[in-house]
């Protein structure tokens, strides 16, 4: 810095130099933002959706005993990036009483271990950490942060139809 | 405020001297006749930066591997915002940095800059340049469509003509017999791999070089009050890197990079062609032919590269001043004019491809004029479900490619190993295997060897009722003896214009027992199925006088 003062001496000169810096700046800055933000842009923003998510098949209805949840499995296809994968994944399928049909998502709300239905208890029980729910889904103690993630459902005659997961709304107590 | 900052700044300098090395760096003394002329190094470098950058990002949705990297690429083009941005970028920057770079080159060599003791500047630069071309060369791989197997096909057998280490070289780039999986980890390993570090020492090592002999002075210069490269020439570089950024950027975002159809080493009517900058060479090559080949592969292109290595060794006379270097502005001028001359000769030879494609319009242009065994191939169309992948006419996506358009260059016998076994026919391909028996199969190429984008419509539009009646015909064989649209024998009676000589009832009686309807008829008894029976005489009712 000092070197260069002792060059700068008159005012013009100082002038011409300010000028150039900033120039400088303001050139790499539009430059740096020009990649920058599409770069940021490219990295998070998710990937245009492009498909509905289909509906699937998974059961007969009729041979569901009321107040007793069972796990059904079924195929679906998922898009993971470039790929199509067709996988196996499963739904718990309560039916009520009133023949009302709920199917909740396999993995625990908690960290995604997959629960199981505790038959003498009358519960769900998540085995990493013992996150119990009710047999509507909701939390009845341990880590969960949420009740039960439920499938879309649609009925045709006595099959059960499956659509989307949707993700439950997180509840604080 | 200020204080501190200086303080900070002087404690880190005391620990680790950066603030000093970057004021050396900055306040280095050029020569007072520096200026605009010296901004093309910086510019290359820079844009090598924006490669690194662009190349990085693409890198991270980017599976390297065949057939999974034309998705992949197909996915940040179509699913990514920016993505198509980020591709433009590399893309056009690749051509842009040969641009700069041979313009760098220009004038150093104009300037005649490479002289004594710049020699080794001079040379570290030219490799350089020749780690462009490899970048440019191992790049046009990397999409996977039809250009860059083509291209590359073309590059390796190049590479496998050069005497001695012909074999060799092909051998290392993995293109001995044929262009695959091999190669194209080659090419991925040595433009992601290898050159970035490579590039990064050399222009280390030329910056280094450039900087201890200075810049060169013009004649007359070298005892003049030097200037100093901070902050002056530093805003002239900007100022042309901030010019080329915006000319890359619209480049970018106005020209859209095609993405050619998945690589397909079958099509025998593609025409390879290799990127703008290769054309000349392209060109050269075919002025040389039969044994000669080597000459214009190999040979010239090899003592071009030698005798820019070794100019400060060819002309070692002292600097003069750029107005009085006739012999090299001629030699520049007459370079440009051939480099031009022969790359609008090969552009002018490209075949346009719309001329070259011969489309059968005498098709069917309706479902009703299809054979019956066509008619099937509509139904086994529907029942395996091509059309997620493919786009027939106005439908469909376009996964894989469009099929009015197959039937010009692939034959039955082509379509139907593809169909058994596709990824064998094209490496690469996400198409699964369609499991049908042979007829069927044949049956599913005749129907789309009849598909092209006139008819595409209304031979999709074939209901129902028609596809799965021709299902019941060609499995009962009734081609055998009957005819259908001039297809079939003439055994029995021909089935078109039924419907004007028997009724409804007629025909479905006479399928149970042929005999109790017509005494003496050949024609055995058939037990269809309700439905079969509908679908098969709903078909034959509807098929035209």
């Amino acid at each position: 810095m000092e070197n260069v003062q002792a060059h700068s001496t008159t005012n013009g000169d100082t002038t011409r130099r300010n000028f150039f810096v900033g120039a400088i700046y303001g050139m790499m800055g539009a430059i740096s933002a020009a990649l920058g933000v599409p770069a940021l842009i490219y990295l998070l923003f998710p990937p245009k959706a492009k498909k509905e998510s289909e509906w699937i098949e998974i059961g007969d209805i009729a041979r569901i005993a009321p107040n007793s949840p069972v796990e059904l499995t079924f195929r679906r296809t998922r898009t993971d990036g470039w790929k199509v994968i067709s996988e196996k994944s499963t739904a718990w399928v309560v039916k009520s009483a009133d023949n009302r049909i709920t199917a909740f998502g396999p993995q625990c709300t908690h960290l995604g271990c997959a629960y199981h239905w505790e038959e003498g208890k009358n519960e769900f029980l998540c085995p990493c950490h013992s996150s119990l729910f009710g047999i509507d889904g909701r939390v009845i103690s341990g880590p969960a942060p949420r009740p039960l993630d439920r499938y879309q459902t649609r009925i045709e005659g006595n099959k059960l139809m499956v659509g989307k997961l949707n993700v439950s709304a997180e509840r604080k107590s | 405020m200020r204080r501190r900052i200086r303080f900070f700044n002087d404690w880190v300098d005391h620990r680790t001297g950066i603030q000093t090395a970057v004021r050396n760096f900055l306040y280095e003394e050029i020569p007072a006749s520096s200026g605009w002329r010296q901004v093309f190094g910086s510019v290359a470098m820079f844009l090598f930066m924006v490669q690194a950058f662009t190349g990085i990002l693409l890198a991270f949705n980017y599976a390297p591997t065949p057939g999974d990297a034309y998705n992949s690429l197909r996915y940040i083009l179509t699913e990514l915002t920016c993505g198509r941005l980020m591709r433009g970028l590399h893309h056009w920057g690749a051509s842009m940095i040969i641009v700069v770079v041979v313009l760098h080159m220009v004038q150093v060599f104009l300037y005649g800059a490479y002289k004594k003791p710049r020699e080794a500047t001079w040379m570290v630069g030219v490799v350089l340049f020749l780690v462009t071309l490899a970048y440019a060369l191992t790049g046009y791989l990397l999409p996977w469509d039809n250009r860059a197997y083509w291209g590359t096909v073309v590059a390796t057998k190049i590479a496998g003509q050069a005497p001695v280490v012909g074999p060799y070289l092909s051998r290392l780039l993995g293109g001995e017999g044929s262009v695959g999986v091999v190669t194209f980890a080659r090419f991925y390993g040595l433009h992601v791999l290898l050159l970035p570090p490579a590039t990064i020492f050399l222009v280390i090592l030329h910056v280094f070089l450039v900087r201890k002999h200075g810049v060169a002075p013009i004649p007359g210069d070298e005892l003049a009050p030097k200037k100093q490269f901070y902050p002056a020439q530093v805003f002239k570089d900007t100022v042309a890197i901030f010019i080329a950024f915006a000319v890359l950027f619209a480049l970018a975002v106005a020209v859209r990079v095609p993405l050619e159809q998945l690589a397909d080493p079958t099509d025998t009517s593609y025409v390879p062609r290799p990127e703008w900058y290769f054309l000349f060479l392209f060109q050269t090559l075919k002025m040389f032919d039969g044994p000669l080949e080597v000459v214009g592969s190999v040979v010239l292109p090899g003592l071009a590269v030698l005798a820019l290595i070794l100019v400060p060794f060819i002309d070692r006379g002292q600097m003069v001043k750029v107005t009085r270097r006739t012999a090299a502005l001629a030699f520049v001028l007459l370079a440009a004019v051939g480099w031009g001359g022969l790359t609008l000769a090969a552009v002018k030879s490209t075949p346009k491809e719309a001329a070259a494609v011969e489309v059968d319009y005498s098709a069917p242009t309706d479902w009703m004029q299809l054979s019956p065994e066509e008619m099937a191939g509509v139904a086994y169309f529907r029942q395996e479900n091509c059309i997620s992948c493919h786009v027939v006419g106005e439908h469909g996506t376009a996964v894989g490619p469009d099929l009015t358009k197959t039937a010009i260059h692939k034959d039955a016998a082509w379509m139907i190993e593809h169909f058994k076994r596709p990824s064998a026919i094209r490496p690469g391909t996400s198409m699964p295997a369609i499991q049908l028996s042979d007829p069927q199969l044949n049956s599913l190429a005749a129907f789309l060897l009849k598909l092209n984008d006139r008819n595409a419509t209304a031979l999709e539009n074939a209901p129902e009722f028609a596809t799965q009646g021709a299902l019941v015909y060609q499995a009962n064989h009734c081609g055998s003896c009957h005819m259908v649209n001039g297809i079939g024998m003439r055994v029995g009676p021909p089935l078109n214009g039924l419907s004007k000589r028997e009724s409804r009832s007629w025909v479905e009686d006479h399928f149970a027992d042929p005999k109790k309807l017509v005494p003496g008829s050949i024609m055995p008894p058939y037990k269809l199925s309700p439905r079969d029976l509908e679908n098969l005489t709903t078909y034959l009712f509807a098929l035209p006088d």
